[in-house]
């Protein structure tokens, strides 16, 4: 008897633990999609992509709380700036960088992710804010084990948006255009294939994604600088996935997000937030083009 | 006419014979190297005009130059149209050239590699399909619509280059030979008002080339495209072409009927090289 009662309350807390990093995973997934579609069709490496989910973040709950919209418009704002700041973004700082070195490149967006966490904490200071609850927070029951609502919400909106995105790459004109680019540009280019708007795509869909998912986490643990943190593991995923598939963002995400609520729960210690650089660390090691990436040889 | 074509691939509507592409003194260079220099020559709408001489004589680079792909220094390539003033290439993004009806087949073959052919093909009506980002989301309704509408064109280069059988292929697994055929269709599904191919031939056997070859005089006589060709294969292009024009060193030697190029003495020098006395 007593011996039963121990076992499904392991089961409870696996099938927790499981849901929690799953919700996370789908969260992370999201935010890493941005950087890979960045990647594939302009080629930059997009160290700032963390920073995009704090800013999500913070303009979420300055729209709800410092402007007092209602929750729907202030995520519409939130996507109208961080489509703006995407453009602004490909126009202004990666444009003038066309035919520079790769490490110039990538310089310039770590440069760019400080501006980002400077801006936040200049117009909203350091302390962390409380976000009032959008997505509802009551709990349900599933597989018998209670589990709350706004994880489950937030698995279902990533989980959405990560579909729609899929199918816009594989069916839509833009899309494809945008794989056509990454594909081959001087063959873009005389098919009547305008760059320039590609990238201009890629950097506003990456932005809008990266927000989203800030907006995301904020609602599960508030906004405040633990966002980018949490927007640091995209790396860890990129890297396991491969930095140019979608596919293996997902699944990535899922499997790093697993990790983390594996180690949470069983180890804990603080090593939850250690090991998905190990594991990041070990992948450069062992499969550097990480679980899809397309394998690149260079011979010299 | 030995097709019925519900599609006219031809993109421009000048009369045939009339001026269409007009290059003009044109200079390219590459720090120190003179890559094309002074280069004058007109292409008519419905010719097959080849462009010959030895490796390194510019031709590519003047191809490249029509597409927008290089800006020359000097010079201008105008584009004629039969609805208003022409157009000069040589200031235009390469995006907007291939709007205007500039179509290309590259040498080293550009396909996206890892798409299909049927990808690769609707690409080439890229220009043609108009809806905006937000309706490509909602991707049912219109924009489905018209996808379908232009299938139909692309099933007809499909079967015009009888590569039915490799429709849903990905590009990267296919022969060489057939690649290049479906990089020529590519171009054609823009509906071009000039197709610009550089090499189409080579590195065929005989059939493979003798096909490329009837496409490429379908082409031009069905549907009256007109082609500007690079061939080393000078069978090919004595027998295919109406003009030819002889680079050299960046220079224009000749331009002529095929049967006067062949003699003239300074391409033949250009190719044998100097006789020695």
């Amino acid at each position: 008897m007593e011996q039963a009662e121990v076992g499904s309350a392991y089961v409870e807390t696996f099938i927790q633990l499981t849901i929690t990093g799953l919700a996370n995973g789908a969260i992370l997934s999201l935010a890493a999609l941005g950087f890979v579609i960045v990647f594939k069709a302009t080629g930059v490496i997009n160290f700032a992509q963390g920073y995009f989910l704090l800013v999500g973040a913070y303009l979420v709950w300055a729209g709800m709380v410092q402007f007092n919209l209602p929750w729907f418009f202030a995520v519409i704002v939130a996507l109208v700036v961080a489509v703006l700041m995407g453009l602004a973004t490909e126009r202004f700082v990666l444009r003038p960088l066309v035919g520079e070195n790769v490490i110039s490149v990538i310089m310039v967006t770590i440069g760019l992710a400080f501006v980002l966490q400077g801006l936040v904490q200049f117009i909203w200071g350091t302390e962390p804010r409380p976000m009032p609850a959008f997505i509802p927070r009551g709990t349900v029951e599933l597989l018998g084990v209670p589990v709350t609502l706004n994880r489950i919400w937030a698995v279902v909106i990533a989980g959405a948006v990560l579909a729609a995105l899929t199918l816009f790459f594989q069916r839509s004109r833009h899309g494809i255009a945008m794989r056509a680019v990454a594909d081959d540009q001087q063959a873009a280019m005389v098919v009547g294939i305008s760059v320039r708007k590609v990238f201009a795509l890629a950097w506003a869909l990456a932005a809008a994604s990266a927000v989203l998912a800030g907006i995301i986490v904020a609602n599960l643990f508030g906004a405040s600088g633990e966002v980018a943190v949490f927007g640091l593991l995209v790396f860890p995923v990129v890297i396991l996935g491969g930095l140019d598939s979608v596919p293996g963002v997902m699944i990535a995400g899922a499997i790093i997000g697993l990790l983390v609520s594996y180690t949470a729960g069983y180890v804990g210690g603080g090593l939850q937030q250690v090991i998905p650089y190990i594991v990041l660390v070990l992948i450069l090691l062992l499969r550097p083009y990480g679980l899809f990436g397309e394998v690149r040889i260079e011979r010299v | 006419m030995s097709r019925a074509y519900r599609h006219n691939l031809n993109g421009s509507s000048l009369e045939p014979g009339t001026r269409q592409l007009e290059i003009e003194a044109v200079a390219l260079r590459f720090g120190g190297v003179q890559a094309l220099q002074n280069v004058s020559l007109d292409v008519c709408q419905g010719e097959i005009h080849a462009i010959i001489g030895p490796n390194g004589a510019g031709k590519t680079s003047l191809l490249n130059c029509i597409s927008g792909l290089y800006r020359p220094q000097e010079g201008h390539i105008r584009l004629h149209r039969s609805d208003g003033p022409p157009h000069d290439l040589t200031r235009t993004r390469p995006s907007r050239v291939a709007r205007l009806g500039v179509a290309r087949a590259f040498q080293n073959i550009e396909l996206f590699k890892h798409m299909t052919v049927l990808d690769n093909l609707m690409l080439g009506r890229h220009v043609h399909m108009k809806h905006s980002v937000w309706r490509s989301f909602l991707y049912y309704g219109p924009a489905r619509r018209q996808e379908i509408a232009e299938r139909q064109l692309v099933e007809e280069v499909i079967d015009f280059l009888e590569i039915q059988a490799v429709r849903h292929a990905h590009v990267g697994a296919l022969p060489y030979g057939v690649q290049k055929r479906v990089e020529v269709g590519r171009a054609l599904c823009l509906q071009p008002a000039v197709l610009l191919l550089d090499e189409p031939m080579a590195g065929m056997n005989t059939e493979e080339k003798e096909d490329m070859a009837r496409f490429i005089l379908d082409v031009n006589a069905l549907a009256g495209v007109t082609v500007v060709l690079i061939e080393h294969d000078m069978e090919v292009v004595m027998d295919i072409s109406e003009r030819v024009s002889v680079l050299d060193f960046g220079r224009k030697i000749t331009t002529g009927p095929p049967a006067d190029v062949k003699t003239h003495p300074q391409v033949i020098e250009a190719y044998l090289g100097e006789e020695v006395s």
